[in-house]
């Protein structure tokens, strides 16, 4: 609670800096069309023109929010929350692809995990595997995925959670085996002086024990699922979703919407991982951890 | 036929021999061979089915299609990888990581700005900050100055987050002692606090590699001169030029994985009290 105060004054300071750096930045183009109107601009009216132009390199916060609200809320005021001109239209897009995509990855994730703690030729074989994938910049083949998929006859939402399931799986799997493996040899010896077979021991030691590290693991994979979908739709041709709008939008200049769009997947990504925060709080508290 | 036996072969042959060498005593060879053991059955399979059943060049290309591309282009390809790579990525890399160390000391010398920074820090390393590409596109120019800026933004916060953490490591004790010789806070820093916080920054510089490179791929995606890694996969997709651009992939994924392996090095170099490290020799 003591952090607050100082959070609220960085806060603040980022956006004087943006305010100021959108005055710094949109100058030139207020210059340049104050000279061809033949007027000199007072220093109030130059600032008024940075905060107000329609393409500027930096659009001011208070544009943003406008256009953001403009494209949500107002959209849903007229009834028209799904329209192809709202962002709630392209959020739910890129959001159901990183859901799934976040889904399978866990699953795959976990799977994996499990197969590395219980088989010694998996862990040995294939963890190194599992590291050396992430150093790959898989961001890279999304578009060849995209349109290798599309070829097969695949496509709209599995493509694009392909590629957040890869960006997603590694950190469930580096946390999962590090969670499966935190209970002590000591808590392994009495599971067996209880005669406890394979399974008792795994679902009533060894998968208790690595919540922790699981839901640790699921905030990294989340916040990595949500980049995978936003890059994944940069190569369909910018039809729909958070990351069409960003293409679309650096083709035409619009800077504003490019911004909104920042803005909008930056909220997502907040509001899914402080979800997974509050279902970690609860789990773990039930279970008596936290 | 024969191809499709091929792999199948492949398979349980690279499947006995990573079971036999699993019942071996785990020796640092054996630990080496298992996995090489299986990429390469990997690769066999992938050869044997692509040829077996016939895939089209334009879905996957085969392994040895890919090795005769690599030969055969290598001078686009270190084009491409001087345009991306040491251009964009490197220079990227030096700026955000030496900034956000620098940033992380100067923070630290404030406990106002350092409970306020942390948070928004973490918030912030936690968005999708390759969303800014195509501003920063807008911004810099299409030349290789953009993805050095757009690496700078993706790096900056994770080694900014581990370092100022990093350097909490030092213990009250550790620091008293530190006071009783009488050191200046300059040499507390140099002496103590800053090998405390080595491991810290490391992981954070881990971390920095892999998005040094994706950064700087993903933004030419948004524009970019005739060259590079990024364009030259988007490009080669449109002309269902796969085999090319595998080629690139090969290539992305030698230097991601050359990047780490050379951080991991320069880590044990460095941290080499740390128990991490010692438990290993």
């Amino acid at each position: 609670m003591r952090s607050i105060v100082p959070v609220l004054t960085v806060v603040g300071v980022i956006f004087a800096l943006w305010y100021a750096a959108a005055i710094w930045l949109n100058a030139a183009w207020a210059y340049d069309k104050a000279k061809r109107a033949d007027v000199t601009l007072s220093t109030s009216a130059l600032v008024a023109d940075t905060w107000a132009q329609e393409k500027p390199r930096l659009p001011a916060p208070h544009q943003v929010g406008a256009e953001i609200w403009k494209t949500t809320g107002a959209m849903v005021a007229k009834g028209r929350a799904f329209s192809k001109r709202s962002l709630i239209y392209h959020s739910w897009i890129t959001l159901s692809a990183t859901l799934l995509g976040f889904a399978l990855g866990t699953g795959l994730g976990i799977l994996l995990a499990v197969g590395i703690v219980y088989n010694t030729v998996m862990d040995r074989s294939v963890m190194p595997w599992v590291i050396t994938s992430q150093t790959i910049p898989i961001l890279a083949l999304a578009p060849m995925i995209i349109v290798v998929l599309n070829a097969v006859g695949i496509s709209g939402l599995l493509p694009k959670a392909m590629i957040s399931m890869y960006l997603s799986f590694f950190p469930v799997v580096v946390g999962m085996v590090k969670g499966l493996r935190s209970p002590e040899v000591m808590q392994l010896d009495q599971m067996r002086t209880w005669n406890a077979s394979a399974s008792q021991t795994f679902w009533r030691l060894r998968l208790p024990a690595s919540m922790p590290y699981l839901f640790a693991s699921l905030k990294v994979g989340m916040a990595a699922s949500l980049v995978g979908a936003i890059v994944g739709e940069l190569p369909t041709g910018a039809v729909a979703g958070l990351g069409a709008r960003l293409l679309a939008g650096s083709y035409y200049g619009q800077t504003i919407q490019i911004w909104s769009a920042l803005i909008m997947a930056a909220a997502l990504a907040a509001v899914l991982v402080a979800i997974i925060g509050v279902i970690q709080r609860v789990t773990l508290s039930r279970m008596g951890m936290a | 036929m024969g191809w499709i036996l091929f792999a199948l072969g492949a398979w349980i042959v690279g499947w006995a021999l990573n079971v036999r060498l699993a019942r071996l005593v785990p020796s640092r060879a054996v630990r080496l061979a298992m996995p090489v053991l299986f990429g390469l059955t990997i690769i066999a399979i992938w050869e044997g089915v692509v040829r077996g059943f016939d895939v089209s060049a334009v879905l996957l290309p085969a392994p040895s299609v890919i090795a005769k591309t690599f030969a055969a282009s290598t001078s686009i390809l270190w084009e491409d990888f001087v345009q991306t790579v040491i251009k964009g990525a490197l220079t990227g890399y030096i700026i955000g990581c030496g900034s956000a160390v620098l940033t992380a000391i100067a923070i630290d010398r404030s406990d106002f700005l350092r409970r306020g920074l942390m948070p928004v820090g973490n918030f912030v390393a936690a968005l999708p900050i390759v969303g800014m590409a195509p501003i920063l596109v807008m911004w810099f120019g299409f030349d290789w100055q953009s993805k050095a800026a757009v690496v700078v933004v993706m790096v900056f916060f994770p080694v900014l987050v581990n370092t100022v953490e990093g350097l909490q490591a030092a213990s009250a004790m550790q620091r008293d002692l530190m006071r009783t010789y009488a050191a200046s806070s300059a040499t507390t820093l140099l002496k103590l606090r800053l090998p405390m916080a080595m491991p810290f920054i490391f992981n954070g510089l881990k971390i920095a590699t892999t998005l040094a490179l994706i950064g700087a791929i993903v933004a030419e995606f948004f524009g970019s001169p005739i060259r590079g890694m990024g364009f030259r996969i988007s490009v080669s997709v449109g002309q269902l030029a796969l085999d090319l651009v595998w080629a690139e992939i090969v290539v992305a994924a030698l230097v991601g994985s050359a990047a780490y392996g050379g951080v991991a090095l320069i880590e044990r170099a460095v941290t080499f009290w740390h128990p991490s490290q010692r438990a290993r020799s």
